[in-house]
């Protein structure tokens, strides 16, 4: 009963991985298909595990976002990791340097530029609300800047390349991608957990927290290591993917007893299932150019986060 | 013992208190009056360990209060702070858990303890409901047993009453006169002047963040004190126990 939504959504991803395997404009019979161990070692595999580690993390990083900030509003872009690695990247494109390492790379060393930034800014008092106006200042910065380089981009190639890569998606990634993402993500997920206890007596107010020990640097440091880890290895292999940091832990908190802590495992799965399933869809579907994993998941997004909000609202009413 | 020595607090660049002495004893209920911007939260707040004084210093049975880990502090000290914020809509058994956080049992040894509370506090039929199905009443109850949890041996509330009906009033000071025959030191900010005069031990009268008067309730919150300080001209009626403040 207590880890209901963990077995739940454990359960399920284990139901969807190997589907997703097989999922795509062509369906993959490992008996029939010429060269299926090929397409699913060298392709599948890796991409599907790349949608796992990344909406692990991202799920994880938001369910810790709202806890943190006591809001269910809040989202891991918030605190500008996210943007701050997306410019990262943006400028690795921009100066022509986007290859498979060294873009990644580029997009952690933003995610690390903007980690030490909110740590250097409000670390030191471990208040919550500077703490959130540093990272939206942040996050416009990080975007004010991306917007730059791409207005100063020097054709409408590298525009392109750029405002695609932005979109998010898992095409083409392999397993190199998968051996940067998962350590990183995972240990970010520890340090989230790490923050479980703090959070849980945030619940109460930052007073209560402190009167129950809580230490507010400390749990800001696991917060900024635990979403710089999740969000900007995140974005350094898939682009930005919005929407599952938002949504993932509204889903799964009705499942849970509602502490902030135990909202964190359930969300890192169901942040998993969400973006194995979307990015199999954007697979699937049968359009001309491949749907981007973040708009999939923005259009599948927003029309259900809205009918979840309206059926709160009546629940409440 | 619990003692402030000399301690002076800056909020802002506002001064709150100034070299203010006192020492609270185990055992027994003290209520901090005074009206408003007194300094009364910034006591409590200070005494809990919450704010670190400008100058002087908190201690706790003789050492300083700065000096222990925050665990230790918040297993000694219960805080209950004025507002009554539950930010997610958790169960009436998961909000009192949360007392345990200092000792880190709430699955084990303490669960014990998180039940004796839920009882003594006649929260058993509400165990599982989640607080946004609560009365106000039933709420400050649940967030009472949420620091009582915690058995800690002090337990500092900051307005406790502010906003029940007096049945409910009256309930929870029963609930906190018997924490302290149990040997806490409860410490209560109040408003209201005649529950002070009727169940306080000791009552601390704050005026500008300084010690107005201090002593049992009936010299403390004397009709002179209470004009001096409130500027108000009342009368107590009625026997001692069972007093009512009479304004004109």
């Amino acid at each position: 009963m207590k880890h209901r939504a963990t077995w739940l959504f454990a359960i399920l991803l284990v139901i969807a991985l190997p589907l997703s395997l097989l999922a795509g404009r062509i369906w993959l019979d490992p008996w029939s298909t010429p060269n299926a161990a090929v397409i699913l070692m060298e392709l599948r595999l890796p991409r599907g595990i790349l949608a796992i580690v990344v909406g692990a993390g991202l799920g994880a990083a938001g369910a810790a976002m709202q806890g943190y900030l006591r809001n269910p509003l809040a989202d891991p872009g918030l605190f500008g990791i996210a943007p701050g690695a997306a410019l990262g990247a943006v400028l690795a494109l921009f100066l022509g340097l986007a290859t498979a390492w060294l873009l990644p790379l580029f997009a952690l060393a933003g995610a690390a530029g903007a980690m030490a930034l909110l740590a250097l800014i409000a670390g030191r008092t471990g208040g919550i609300a500077l703490f959130t106006l540093a990272g939206m200042m942040l996050a416009s910065l990080a975007g004010a800047l991306t917007s730059l380089l791409i207005s100063f981009a020097p054709n409408a190639f590298a525009v392109s390349e750029i405002v695609t890569w932005l979109m998010g998606a898992l095409t083409d990634r392999g397993w190199h991608e998968v051996w940067l993402a998962a350590p990183l993500t995972l240990a970010g997920i520890v340090c989230l957990t790490r923050a479980g206890r703090g959070l849980d007596a945030l619940t109460l107010g930052e007073a209560a927290a402190r009167s129950l020990g809580i230490q507010p640097v400390q749990l800001q440091a696991w917060l900024i290591a635990g979403v710089g880890l999740t969000v900007g290895s995140g974005v350094a292999v898939a682009g930005v993917v919005g929407f599952v940091g938002l949504i993932v832990p509204h889903l799964v908190r009705p499942l849970t007893d509602r502490r902030p802590s135990s909202l964190l495992v359930p969300s890192a799965l169901a942040g998993a299932l969400l973006v194995l399933v979307a990015d199999a869809l954007c697979r699937i579907l049968p359009l001309v150019t491949e749907l981007r994993l973040g708009i999939a998941l923005s259009l599948l997004g927003a029309p259900f986060f809205l009918a979840l909000l309206l059926r709160m609202r009546r629940g409440m009413a | 013992m619990l003692e402030a020595r000399d301690i002076a607090v800056t909020l802002g660049h506002h001064p709150a208190l100034h070299g203010l002495s006192v020492a609270l004893e185990p055992g027994t209920v003290t209520a901090i009056c005074g009206p408003n911007g007194a300094g009364k939260s910034t006591l409590l707040s200070t005494l809990a360990g919450l704010l670190r004084p400008d100058s002087g210093q908190v201690l706790l049975d003789g050492g300083a209060l700065s000096g222990l880990v925050p665990r230790v502090r918040a297993k000694a000290i219960g805080y209950l702070p004025q507002s009554a914020e539950v930010a997610w809509d958790v169960s009436v058994d998961s909000l009192v858990a949360l007392g345990r956080l200092p000792h880190g049992d709430a699955a084990g040894a303490g669960a014990a303890a998180i039940e004796a509370t839920i009882a003594a506090l006649d929260l058993q039929p509400l165990a599982q409901r989640p607080v946004s199905q609560l009365s106000g009443g039933e709420k400050a109850r649940a967030l009472l047993a949420r620091v009582l949890a915690g058995q800690p041996r002090w337990i500092l509330a900051d307005e406790p009453l502010a906003a029940l009906d007096l049945a409910h009033q009256l309930a929870l000071l029963a609930r906190l006169g018997e924490a302290a025959q149990r040997g806490a030191g409860v410490v209560l900010v109040l408003h209201d002047l005649a529950l002070a005069m009727n169940h306080a031990d000791r009552v601390l009268v704050l005026e500008q963040g300084r010690l107005a008067a201090d002593g049992p309730p009936q010299e403390a919150l004397s009709e002179a004190v209470i004009a001096r300080v409130w500027g108000v001209a009342a009368r107590w009626l009625g026997e001692p126990g069972a007093r009512a403040l009479a304004t004109r």
